[in-house]
Order: structure tokens, then C-alpha cells, then sequence
């Protein structure tokens, strides 16, 4: 299964994406943000890091890189893309999610470990989890305080939407539970069409028990799964 | 083709928690001064640009802010100066 990692100019965990992809069988490629196309992909994975530095918003400036054209052509055709932290905000940014991020309440940048609950277990990202399963995954953002109107988080919310909630170990999602403020303590979403994850924790990070936590090998197994089920 | 300068405020939307602006907002109650009622901050973008006319030159400006300077979710924009080069100095300088 051929997977198309994508960098920008401040991409800096797409080493541990690569390797979080490889670990699970899949093939990963670096895919530069000026290359053009995606055929011959069968997943498209956005890393965390600081693409332009940043500027202007977290994203803005990303969304305009060449690939995004294919990538929002890619999204269109089914294909699945996931997109962590930074690459989450380029999602939003490129209209594939709905909502922003914006800044943590606390101003903070915040990089620890958080716990998060499986509220869907039913799409191509989760199916390796089972409903209300409560992860460890770690954070590190500045930017990831989830934000759309009550309209967008209410349909969210509707169509089952919000894959994974902040909360506390126990799966209660309480403020004291939720690491930057982010409405309804969410923490990562699916477009309509269920194909497209947006995430602000870091997965690709607790993939070995050295690194204090295998819970997101999960995601990348479910999404192998999901793949070699509908191409065999 | 005239030169232009135009200056555009990118503001936090009315509502959305300004984490920044109540930081700055407690630091100048601390200084004393208690009367400051709420604190935003936003951003001044200054565009340098040639366009036919005032009107022009703002309407571009306008199609940049939905396009890119301005995220629709949590900001508003105001295209605030519009000035020819000739007076631009008295715009964000």
C-alpha cells in the first residue's frame, strides 16, 4: 500500500509519520509540497510542524502549495487523507474540514501527553479501536484550540462526526481534561464523506512503548486495514 | 496604473475568545489602569500594490481578504486606509 507523506518548508514530524506508516507494512513516499499529482497513492498523510513558520495563521500559506490542488482532487475521488497537527490546520485551512484552530486559551504552547476517547470506531482511521476506548497520545501545538459556530459543531455532533474527544483518563470529557480549549473538547474530525481525518494529537508518536505509548498504532493499522479490504 | 497603499485590520470575530487580548487586558489592569473594559488583539496588514483607481485598489484588497489574509471562521477584516503613493506616508508609517 503506497502512501504519499507530504513535506512543506517546516514540516518536522514527517520522519515519524514515514516511519509510523512503514511500521504498520505500508509503503511511504515523501511527497514534496511543489511535486504535482498523487496517482498510484492509495493514502495521503499531512505531518505536524510549523509549515512557513506559521505565518500569516498556521496553514494558510501551505494550502496554497501546489499538491494541495491534488490533494483536494484526491480527497474528492475517496481517497483517504489524514492530516495531524499542522497538517490538520492545512486541512481546515484548505476548506476539506470545516472549522480553524486557533490559539490554546492557556497562550501556551502545549506538549504533553493527553488522553483521548474513541467516539467513532467506524471509520477508516478507527476501526482497530472500539467506541468510548480511552487512548494516550501526545499533543504539541501552540494553535489547537478547535472553532467553528454552534451550527457547524452542532451538525458535527448530528453526523457522528467527531472522532476523537479530550478527556480525562477515565473517557469523562471535562475542561480540566481539555489541553487548549477547544469546543466540546474535540480533538480530531472527519469530513462528510468519512475519508478525510483532521487530528490535532500526535499518533505518529506512540508507536513503541519507549515512546510511552503504542495507542496510535491503532489508527495507522485501521487504516491499513481499511485499504487492503477495499483494493483485495 | 497609480501606486497604493492600503492598510488592512484582521481582527479576532466578536465572540470568539481572545486569549491574548484578556492576557493584555489583565496586564494593564495590573498597571492600574481598572477602566479598561476588554482587550482584542488583531493584525494591521500594509499592501503596497498599482490598480487604476481608489475603488480598484480597494476592491483588491477586498478579494485578498476573503481569499488568504483573513480566515472567514474566526476573523473580519476592514480594508481601513486606501491612500495614493503620494500621500502614502501618512498610512502605517
Amino acid at each position: 500500500m503506497k502512501v504519499a507523506v507530504l513535506t512543506f518548508p517546516g514540516s518536522n514530524c514527517d520522519y515519524d509519520l514515514y516511519k509510523a506508516v512503514q511500521q504498520v507494512g505500508a509503503d511511504p513516499t515523501f511527497v514534496w509540497h511543489r511535486e504535482r499529482g498523487l496517482s498510484g497513492y492509495e493514502a495521503v498523510v499531512l505531518p505536524g510542524g510549523f509549515s512557513y513558520g506559521d505565518y500569516l495563521r498556521p496553514g494558510a500559506i501551505a494550502r496554497l502549495s501546489p499538491i494541495m490542488e491534488d490533494v483536494i482532487g484526491f480527497a474528492r475521488d475517496g481517497g483517504p487523507v489524514l492530516g495531524i497537527c499542522n497538517g490538520f490546520q492545512i486541512l481546515c485551512e484548505v476548506g476539506l474540514l470545516p472549522g480553524a484552530l486557533v490559539r490554546n486559551e492557556s497562550i501556551r504552547f502545549s506538549s504533553k501527553d493527553v488522553h483521548l476517547r474513541v467516539e467513532r470506531a467506524d471509520t477508516l482511521f478507527t476501526t482497530g479501536y472500539v467506541a468510548g476506548q480511552v487512548l494516550r497520545v501526545p499533543i504539541a501545538h501552540g494553535d489547537g484550540n478547535y472553532e467553528a459556530d454552534e451550527e457547524t459543531l452542532d451538525r458535527l455532533e448530528a453526523e457522528g462526526r467527531v472522532v476523537f474527544r479530550y478527556t480525562d483518563e477515565r473517557g469523562a470529557a471535562t475542561t480540566e481534561a481539555n489541553p487548549n480549549g477547544s469546543h466540546r473538547n474535540i480533538a480530531g474530525i472527519v469530513n462528510e464523506a468519512g475519508n478525510v481525518l483532521g487530528m490535532m494529537p500526535h499518533p505518529e508518536r506512540a508507536m513503541e512503548d519507549v515512546l510511552g505509548s503504542t495507542d496510535g498504532i491503532g489508527l495507522f493499522q485501521s487504516l491499513m486495514t481499511s485499504l487492503s479490504g477495499a483494493t483485495g | 496604473m497609480k501606486d497604493f497603499r492600503i492598510e488592512v485590520l484582521v481582527r479576532p470575530r466578536p465572540g470568539l475568545l481572545d486569549p491574548q487580548g484578556k492576557a493584555v487586558h489583565h496586564a494593564l489592569n495590573s498597571l492600574g489602569w481598572d477602566g479598561v473594559e476588554d482587550v482584542r488583539i488583531g493584525k494591521a496588514i500594509y499592501l503596497d500594490l498599482k490598480a487604476g483607481s481608489e475603488a480598484e485598489a480597494r476592491e483588491l484588497a477586498e478579494a485578498m481578504c476573503r481569499k488568504l489574509l483573513a480566515n472567514p471562521v474566526t476573523e473580519d477584516y476592514e480594508i481601513s486606509a486606501v491612500a495614493e503613493a503620494a500621500a502614502a506616508g501618512e498610512v502605517g508609517s
